[in-house]
């Protein structure tokens, strides 16, 4: 086997084939074991500068790419949209040339705005990491859920995965819709009309239900995602009480799914709006060590893309 | 002055036919088989064709206000080299052109440099705010040919009605941008596959068609003359061809890019993509194909919209919407439409010339004996690459930028003055 991966950019999932994503879960799994010793630290990736670059706010996933290149040895800048100058107005293209000029060998991105991690690579002419782009994208996350996945039910082939929630707004299930897909996942999404993207069947190839219990039949996984309160006052949704009556996951409802469904979350969670606490705390529940996992995938992409010594 | 265009083709009844043309006094004086008279200038244009001078009736040539876009020399140019003639400008300037001042500075600047025939369109409403009607009697009596909005588009019913009906008493057609603001919302491009996909959020069909339902049904009450601008949708080009058949006068026109762009051109993030209305999905773009074909829709206007790099270049949703259209409008057609049959070039001409000037009863548009020598020559087998430094609009902002299309711009006449020569 032999893949590149040096100097690519991780944009979303499909410039990356089946094989080259479980390659990539692979070396996940070996970056998982340094995370467990008592000296989380290997020197790989020493001299090199990652720069997570969060024009979004978001200290989860920014924390999390700085641990991960930590843990490699990079040298690690952080540069934060509300104490930065763009604020000031300055413009991302000259945001991207000073840093450069610093030397960043990777940037790490986060941004409202979809599409901007390839305008990052096309200013900087480095690879690029995409920690979320408005609703286009998120690969990270969903690497680290089809890690999760994976690690628990070895394969994700012919698993029924069922994502319940705010999908128009979601990139985490944009990118999850491709990584599972390739890997054979069959996917169903759920949530109310008004927070459902069209043509989601011929755009994924997944499937669409308004109805929870139809939804999570059988389901082998169930995923949750975070109810934004702003979306009432856009009118998509009367009240977070009539949305949890009917789209909660519950031990009601849950007894659709498969006795043993995964429970995940990619956080922060609302307790009680789309995920009942005695669910999210279920012995099911995979929610904890979704974060863990997301160390060890950026750690994976981090190496492989920095091209570093086993 | 006499000029004389030999060994050209010209188009004359819809067809090209080997005459040669002589240009006397600013006049088409001659058209015959042979010319033989003794003339200040000849010009060889073998191989190529000679057009009516392109007229363009829905451009933004940005001054007086954001003349780092464009400027009213820079955007004639820019239009001259694109075979265009006559442009109207549209009154989104700074200020906006919403009275007589503003409609007299903008024909005295193009009087100035004479390049093209700049017509003038006022403002629907005070400063485009769509609350209060414009001057727009005092403007006609200015010269404008038309008023309008463009850019913005009145939300309010009750006072569109007023502007209809107010238009109605001084006859002057009314221009509308269709686009219902809430249905847009913060749409960056059409509603559908491609937006799901990328995560950009959608403007749908409905944002135009609702207004442009609205809008027939009021002007019908008002009596007024209804242009509908930049149409968009296979269910708008069906609200259009329901007026028409009740015999209403509308009319409406398509952008190049409408024609033969769809939102597949948005997957890469390119600004360059992103206008209002957003490019819309393969059915629509057909139908806009078809309902030219078949006379639906009435013209073919660009849309000129300039932006400077700076604007353009940086995150899709914080972009300007907008493309500029001039220099690459009979390129993009000819080369995608024409060539492969989907429309004829005497459909493509005639779009670009006699029936803009109908819509707006302009001059111009035709060739023929005693009419201004407006022309343009155009030689169809060789081509023009699109590029930052041979573009003469100030501004670069063009899907089509470093591509090489059919079809090469020789020359420009205005009254029988050269404009654009290819160098």
């Amino acid at each position: 086997m032999n893949y590149q991966f040096l100097g690519r950019n991780v944009f979303d999932l499909d410039d990356y084939s089946r094989e080259e994503i479980l390659y990539i879960l692979e070396a996940a799994k070996g970056m998982k074991s340094i995370n467990l010793r008592e000296y989380k630290k290997i020197p790989t990736l020493r001299g090199k500068t990652i720069c997570t670059l969060f024009v979004e706010n978001s200290t989860r996933t920014r924390m999390s790419f700085e641990l991960a290149a930590n843990r490699l040895s990079a040298d690690v800048v952080s540069f934060q949209a509300n104490v930065s100058a763009l604020q000031k107005g300055e413009s991302l293209q000259d945001t991207v040339y000073t840093l450069n000029a610093m030397g960043i060998d990777l940037y790490c991105i986060r941004h409202s705005s979809p599409g901007s991690p390839q305008l990052v690579h096309k200013y900087s002419q480095k690879p690029v990491i995409n920690g979320g782009d408005g609703r286009h994208a998120h690969p990270t996350q969903a690497l680290l859920d089809i890690y999760t996945i994976w690690e628990k039910k070895g394969d994700l082939k012919d698993l029924k995965v069922t994502i319940v929630g705010d999908i128009l707004h979601s990139r985490v299930v944009r990118s999850n819709l491709i990584g599972m897909g390739k890997l054979g996942a069959k996917v169903t999404v759920c949530g109310p009309k008004t927070l459902m993207p069209g043509n989601m069947e011929s755009v994924y190839g997944c499937k669409v239900e308004y109805d929870l219990a139809r939804a999570l039949s059988d389901a082998d996984v169930v995923m949750g995602l975070r109810m934004q309160l702003e979306r009432m006052s856009e009118g998509l949704f009367p009240s977070l009480e009539e949305y949890s009556k009917h789209y909660v996951l519950s031990g009601r409802t849950l007894k659709y799914a498969k006795p043993d469904a995964l429970i995940m979350h990619p956080g922060p969670m609302n307790r009680g709006v789309e995920i009942l606490p005695e669910i999210a705390d279920s012995k099911h529940s995979v929610i904890v060590e979704q974060v863990a996992n997301g160390v060890a995938i950026r750690m994976a992409l981090m190496f492989l893309i920095l091209g570093g010594k086993a | 002055m006499k000029t004389i265009i030999k060994n050209a083709k010209i188009y004359l009844d819809n067809a090209l036919q080997a005459q040669e043309l002589l240009i006397e006094n600013k006049r088409i004086s001659k058209i015959a088989p042979q010319i033989t008279e003794k003339a200040d200038t000849v010009i060889d244009a073998a191989g190529a064709c000679v057009f009516p001078g392109f007229i363009d009736i829905h451009a933004h040539l940005r001054d007086p206000g954001h003349t780092y876009k464009e400027d009213i020399q820079s955007g004639t140019k820019s239009a001259a080299k694109g075979g265009f003639t006559s442009i109207c400008a549209m009154p989104n300037t700074n200020p906006v052109t919403d009275n007589i001042a503003s409609v007299e500075y903008i024909q005295l600047r193009a009087k100035e440099f004479s390049i093209a025939r700049v017509y003038v369109i006022g403002a629907l409403t005070k400063q485009s705010k769509g609350e209060e009607i414009s001057e727009m009697a005092t403007m006609k009596s200015g010269g404008i040919v038309a008023v309008s909005d463009d850019g913005y588009c009145v939300q309010n019913a009750r006072i569109m009605l007023s502007c209809l009906r107010y238009a109605a008493n001084f006859d002057i057609p009314v221009i509308i941008h269709p686009e219902d603001y809430a249905l847009a919302g913060r749409g960056q491009i059409s509603s559908g596959k491609v937006a799901t996909r990328i995560g950009l959020s959608g403007i749908p069909g409905l944002a135009e068609e609702v207004i442009i339902a609205r809008d027939i049904m009021l002007a019908e009450s008002a009596g007024a003359r209804l242009h509908i601008a930049h149409i968009s949708t296979a269910r708008s080009l069906e609200l259009v061809r329901q007026a028409k058949e009740r015999g209403l006068p509308v009319t409406c026109e398509v952008t190049p890019h409408h024609l033969v762009l769809t939102d597949e051109a948005c997957l890469g993030f390119d600004t360059n993509t992103k206008m209002k209305p957003p490019l819309r999905n393969e059915a629509d773009r057909l139908a806009c194909v078809q309902a030219l074909n078949e006379g639906l829709i009435d013209c073919i206007a660009t849309d000129h919209a300039p932006h400077a790099d700076f604007e353009k270049e940086r995150e899709f949703d914080q972009a300007p919407f907008g493309i500029i259209g001039f220099e690459t409008a009979f390129a993009v057609l000819y080369d995608n439409l024409v060539k492969s049959k989907a429309i004829s070039l005497s459909t493509l001409v005639n779009k670009l010339s006699c029936e803009p000037a109908r819509i707006l009863d302009l001059p111009g548009g035709e060739i023929k004996l005693g009419a201004k020598a407006d022309l343009t020559i155009i030689d169809l087998n060789q081509s023009t690459t699109f590029s930052k430094e041979n573009i003469l609009s100030k501004s670069k902002n063009t899907p089509w930028l470093d591509q090489t299309l059919a079809s090469r711009v020789k020359y420009t006449f205005k009254s029988g003055m050269i404009t654009y020569q290819d160098s």
